[in-house]
């Protein structure tokens, strides 16, 4: 996993690399002051000696130039580090993400992705930065301040070695009580913006049903779960701070203790046994013995709350597509005949029950087809083998005479328009929405296309036209409005085979016929694929599919459907209900 | 689910008022009522906060004690123990007891006052949250329209976040710190006024540095945050709309859209956290060179025996005077660094404050209806109030003159003349007027955005109407207490939302006391009982992301149980059998009509045939009732239904 991240470094490397070196300069010069500090003591202001104070001083000003120098560097290298590992990450994945297939996609959901490359990589980013300036200084100030304090007085030092293993056992009973309990928080939190998110949604179900109170009890309810976690946590985590002071006051007690008797024992004499200055720097390394402890702690917390955003990120970028180009694709669609031979197809390899099975269906270039069938028969499946947005999972799909997996994926799709169920339009004016068909479509194109999907008159009514501001999810326009200017989008494609999933449903009927009319004289050569729910929808089509559970359950035109098979004419009865009175 | 699903970019800090304007000292232009608004959360825990600045006073003079300490030992016990000829370590003893004890008293301060602090912080942080979404849920429907979920979701998770950083972490923080401060400096004064002159010239050139990286640092801060809303935004949209850029093959396009914005965030983290990064090292350089500064002054005043002047007089700087006095030195500049360190952290605290606040402040749903719902019973003619739960409901009407009047719910909802729109002065709906008789089905036929919708969201009072009158059972609907008025609605709404729990929980949603045999029977009525039965658990299968294991005509069907079960007297169905597919509605129609059976039934359709059955058809265009009348007569009439009609069936 570590290495997988490492991965990510790139051109960042050198910065990697620099931060924790000069950190060292940084820690060395950390620990040389306080040396020098007790000289100073020691041999100037004791010996009352102002050459040497002075001298001493001017030692202490270059290494406290040095220190600043190597803290900036250091500071520095990290911001640029850090900055550049996450920018690294973030790509990697999203790069990835583009090159995901639609199971790929399936199998995260959207706000997963999301969630990994913004609020996973900034935890990242923070750690790596805290891992990369910390992990070097806390293990080097302690191994310096305790071989000082050695140099200092080795039985003084002692103190320090016995303290040690008493604050470190006492962190980690901390971190392994509170750690736990903090997953669970997080576990919890999940929960409450579930509910929030819920409540934002569907707030017009909560207030037709009046059920304001029941749901403020539910999320005061998990809000207490939280509550509850959570300041147990704190509290336990509260023993850090009182730990850490109980060890340095300590620490500070013994050696003024011990050192009191050692100067007293030497006659205060720096050459031969302990002296004021050199008990001054044993006490501030006290100081940074214990704070490099807890740095290390900190560190360590930091790692394992990260842990799991690493693995959510390394998941992404190990995700395999799971559709390939095949090594030497045919870069040209001759014609959009279709054809599926027994084509089997499931989503996942777990599910029990194919989605589509033993379908065969042959399409004409430039034929128009209906499919119909009911919530749940697979139509939208059958379709989306086309563009090979999925492969099939038995079979083959063949669009020209080619089997699918033998294209180009690019020049496939370019070929096959599909108009999705659940359609997006992106912020951007329509203009550049549009030419996401094309991108270098004229603009009388557009238009041309527009008219085609019966967009234009609506667009024209708009008072900046085409320039008219698309709200992120299209959310300015209406329903229908949005249908059509994803048809037309799809037509700027120029595409050999033209599919609409259900494109139509916010669409009125009238208009819906006018669209079907354009296609019809407009675009004779392209094969038209409609799934639609509306009978009338695919009425005059050349031919009609009706899929039942996956299958397909009859083929033909309107009128022979009606006299073979029996859904259809249930479809057809269902909506002339009422119509047949009249007539 | 259509436009349900927008993410805006969650911007972690508003680029509006109460940004840092001003580097430097505190935080420049946190809003005064801002802060004191939030004290007034932490003043609910009066009695802890009380004795946390106790606490925090006595942990940080323990500091402060232990500086004074070194003093005393050296000068007090190690100089004369020197001289002694026979030490006596009595005094030692005692001095080191006593200074344990000091300790231990300070190490249980500092225990109790931050986990007092938990409980503090973690309560204020519960009742922001609740006070948070209590208000969210009184809140306009209009909110809810007008405002991104993402950006009202980071009020919950982004500020919150913030805020709980500050009150756990920095407050004490800084509490802590300024205390030590001020201390220390007191100490120093204890040693000695001249030195401290230093100290204070110090404390000037320190203040000055930290404003300048601190307000370079700020600007590239905020541009940070906008550099992560935008691309975060980006992100969002285009992760939502990832099928559809596969489909267009718009990969590479994404890719380097993306690659620009990824860069710009890159070179603002950088900047700003340069500047962030070298603060520290900068402050603990000057706190070396005020070491050498005062060790230097203090040898000069030694050798020059200048005499020394403290708070407790003028006498001999000694030896443990200077040397303590390094010490508290170098206590000096540990603090000042750590409060500045923490300032961003309480800039982006008070920017997330000021952001619940406001959805806080957001005015809520007025209601001013008195007219309630109640049941009665029937005593000969008068309708009498009951605690009892009985089949029969009235409208509980207070007059001005004391006197009560029930009027017995019936359903009847008539609508004179009721023009209204969304935004000031855009009309939606003009002079319509409608007239329903308990128990009719009133549908409504036209084009999107023709103001079918917006008819429904007046009824139940979704939002009040500009001018005309809207009668329920001959009462004036505003009236009605808003919650009296919904309750006696059931609505089944195109876009269905459900919640997580079983299928069991979100059909009982429609009445929180129904038993499961009425919550199956509803479901039966509804046509959802059979596929219910065909899932993992039954009626006891955890539904979680709206239902996202479910086709959405089975999710529309399951909100019709939803409905049924609340058996409300009059119904609203807004495109309610929209995604189930012609056949299966047909087979849902018996369920249907059973369930529309004495009610009255407002129908939006697209299907025709959901509402050739009506008692009255209403055609919308642009706002107005164009064509009114049954099926047969609308027909006759060759208008605009009978376009529509046979735009149906238009190639017979």
């Amino acid at each position: 996993m570590i290495k997988q991240l490492a991965g990510s470094l790139r051109q960042y490397r050198k910065n990697t690399v620099l931060t924790p070196i000069f950190v060292t300069v940084e820690v060395i010069m950390e620990v040389v002051i306080p040396l020098l500090m007790s000289r100073l003591i020691d041999y100037g202001i004791t010996a009352r000696n102002m050459n040497y104070v002075v001298g001493m001083g001017c030692a202490l000003l270059v290494c406290a130039v040095l220190s600043l120098a190597a803290g900036v560097i250091a500071g520095h290298h990290s911001a640029f580090a850090s900055a550049g590992f996450a920018a690294n990450l973030r790509r990697d994945m999203y790069h990835r993400v583009q090159d995901f297939s639609f199971s790929n996609i399936d199998k995260y959901s959207t706000s997963s992705i999301i969630t990994r490359l913004t609020t996973d990589v900034t935890n990242l980013q923070n750690a790596f930065m805290m891992i990369i300036r910390m992990a070097s200084r806390s293990p080097l100030m302690l191994i310096f301040s305790l071989a000082a304090s050695f140099s200092i007085d080795t039985r003084l030092s002692l103190i320090f070695l016995a303290m040690i293993p008493v604050l470190g056992f006492g962190l980690w009973f901390i971190i392994s009580k509170v750690h736990p309990i903090f997953m669970r928080v997080f576990k919890t939190y999940d929960r409450l913006n579930n509910i929030v998110q819920e409540n934002l949604r569907g707030i017009r179900v909560v207030k037709s049903f009046v059920r304001e109170d029941y749901e403020i009890k539910k999320f005061a309810g998990v809000s207490e779960v939280i509550y509850d976690d959570f300041s147990k946590g704190e509290k336990i985590n509260a023993f850090n701070m009182p730990l850490m002071q109980l060890c340095t006051y300590a620490c500070m007690l013994l050696i003024s203790w011990f050192g009191a008797k050692a100067i007293v024992a030497s006659g205060g004499n720096p050459i031969g046994g302990l002296s004021t200055g050199e008990l001054m720097s044993l006490i501030t390394y006290t100081m940074s013995i214990l704070i490099s402890l807890m740095m290390l702690s900190m560190v360590f917390i930091m790692i394992t709350i990260s842990r799991a955003s690493a693995e959510r990120v390394v998941e992404v970028l190990n995700e395999e597509s799971d559709l390939k180009n095949p090594p030497a694709p045919v870069t040209a669609v001759p014609d959009g005949s279709i054809g599926f031979e027994n084509v089997c197809f499931t989503y996942s390899s777990l599910a029990d029950k194919p989605v589509l099975t033993g379908i065969d269906l042959k399409i004409g270039s430039g034929e128009t087809v209906g499919i119909l069938g009911g919530t749940g028969s697979s139509k939208t499946s059958l379709v989306q083998l086309i563009p090979r947005l999925y492969d099939a999972t038995a079979g083959r799909v063949t669009v020209g005479g080619v089997d699918v997996r033998d294209y180009d994926i690019e020049t496939l799709r370019d070929s096959v328009a599909m108009v999705l169920q659940k359609n997006e339009l992106f912020s951007g004016t329509i203009k550049e929405n549009l030419r996401w068909g094309n991108p270098s479509a004229s603009d009388e194109e557009l238009v041309r296309v527009c008219r085609l999907a019966q967009a234009d008159g609506f667009i024209q009514e708009f008072p900046d036209k085409y320039d008219t501001y698309i709200e992120q999810g299209g959310t300015n326009v209406s329903g229908g409005q949005k249908q059509r200017l994803c048809i037309a989008r799809a037509l700027l494609k120029k595409p050999k085979i033209l599919i609409l999933d259900d494109s139509t449903s916010a669409v009125d009927t009238g208009t819906e016929a006018l669209i079907r009319r354009a296609f019809l004289a407009e675009l004779p050569e392209t094969t038209k694929i409609i799934i639609a729910q509306r009978i009338s929808s695919v009425q005059d089509a050349d031919k009609i599919i009706v899929l039942d559970d996956g299958l397909v359950s009859a083929t033909g035109t309107h009128d022979t459907l009606l006299e073979t098979s029996q859904i259809y004419r249930e479809v057809y009865e269902s909506q002339m209900k009422g119509g047949k009175v009249n007539e | 689910m259509n436009n349900e699903k927008k993410n805006p970019p969650v911007r972690r800090m508003p680029s509006g008022p109460g940004n840092p304007g001003v580097p430097g000292a505190m935080g420049g232009k946190v809003r005064k009522a801002t802060v004191k608004r939030l004290f007034s959360y932490m003043f609910q825990y009066k009695l802890h906060f009380i004795a946390v600045v106790v606490c925090i006073i006595a942990s940080a003079a323990t500091g402060a004690v232990s500086s004074l300490f070194l003093q005393k030992l050296i000068d007090g016990y190690i100089t004369p123990l020197l001289m002694a000829s026979a030490p006596d370590y009595s005094g030692l003893v005692r001095i080191i007891l006593l200074m344990a004890g000091i300790y231990l008293v300070g190490v249980v301060a500092t225990l109790l006052y931050n986990r007092l602090m938990a409980v503090i912080s973690q309560g204020v942080l519960k009742k922001i949250r609740d006070d948070m979404f209590a208000r969210m849920q009184a809140l306009p429907i209009r909110y809810f329209d007008t405002h991104s979920h993402g950006d009202v979701m980071s009020h919950y998770t982004n500020d919150t976040d913030a805020l709980r950083q500050m009150i756990s972490q920095a407050i004490p923080q800084i509490f802590s710190s300024v205390i030590t401060l001020v201390s220390v400096f007191f100490a120093m004064l204890y040693i000695s006024v001249w030195l401290t002159l230093f100290v204070i010239a110090y404390i000037f050139v320190m203040k000055k540095v930290i404003s300048v990286i601190a307000g370079r640092s700020r600007g590239h801060f905020v541009r940070q945050q906008e550099a992560l809303g935008d691309l975060n935004g980006y992100i969002e949209e285009m992760i939502n709309g990832q099928k559809v850029v596969k489909v267009f093959c718009h990969e590479e396009k994404a890719k380097e859209i993306f690659d620009g914005k990824n860069k710009e965030l890159e070179m603002n983290a950088r900047l700003a956290n340069r500047y962030a990064n070298i603060l520290m090292p900068i402050l603990i350089s000057l706190g070396y060179v005020l070491y050498v500064v005062l060790a230097i002054a203090g040898a000069l005043m030694d050798i020059g025996h200048v005499p020394n002047l403290s708070l407790t007089g003028t006498g001999a700087l000694t030896l443990g005077m200077i040397a303590s006095f390094l010490q508290l030195s170098r206590n000096f500049s540990g603090p000042i660094g750590q409060v500045s360190q923490q300032l961003n952290a309480i800039i982006m605290a008070m920017a997330g404050a000021e952001r619940i606040f406001k959805l806080m402040d957001e005015e809520p749903e007025q209601d001013s209806g008195y007219v309630t719902l109640v049941n009665v019973r029937r005593e000969g003619d008068a309708l009498v109030e009951t605690a009892a739960r009985t089949e029969l409901w009235a409208w509980k009407h207070p007059h001005t003159d004391g006197t009560l009047t029930y009027t017995e719910l019936k359903g009847e909802v008539r609508f004179y003349d009721v023009d209204f729109g969304y935004e000031e002065n855009k009309r939606v709906l003009h002079n319509i007027s409608l007239f329903a008789k308990p128990g009719q089905k009133v549908a409504f036929v036209g084009a999107t955005g023709a103001g079918k919708t917006t008819i429904t969201n007046l009824i139940n009072r979704y939002y009040d109407i500009a001018d005309g009158k809207i009668r329920y059972d001959d009462i004036n609907i505003n009236k009605i207490r808003k919650s009296d008025l919904r309750r006696s609605l059931g609505i089944v709404l195109q876009d269905v939302n459900l919640f997580t729990g079983t299928v069991m929980d979100n059909i009982r949603y429609g009445r929180l006391d129904a038993t499961d045999e009425e919550c199956i029977a509803a479901a039966k009525l509804a046509n959802a009982d059979g596929f219910i039965r065909m899932l993992p658990k039954g009626y006891q299968t955890v539904l979680s992301g709206d239902g996202s294991g479910l086709s959405q005509g089975q999710r529309q069907l399951i909100s019709i149980a939803r409905a049924a079960v609340a058996d409300p007297p009059v119904m609203i169905l807004d495109e309610a059998t929209s995604s189930i597919d012609t056949r299966t509605e047909a087979h849902v129609q018996r369920g249907m009509d059973s369930l529309m059976k004495g009610r009255t039934v407002f129908v939006i359709a697209h299907r025709l045939s959901t509402v050739q059955n009506a008692n009255v058809i209403m055609v919308l265009e642009h706002g107005e009732i164009i064509e009114r009348g049954t099926h047969e007569a609308l027909i006759a009439e060759k208008g605009k239904y009978y376009q529509l009609y046979t735009g149906v069936f238009e190639l017979e």
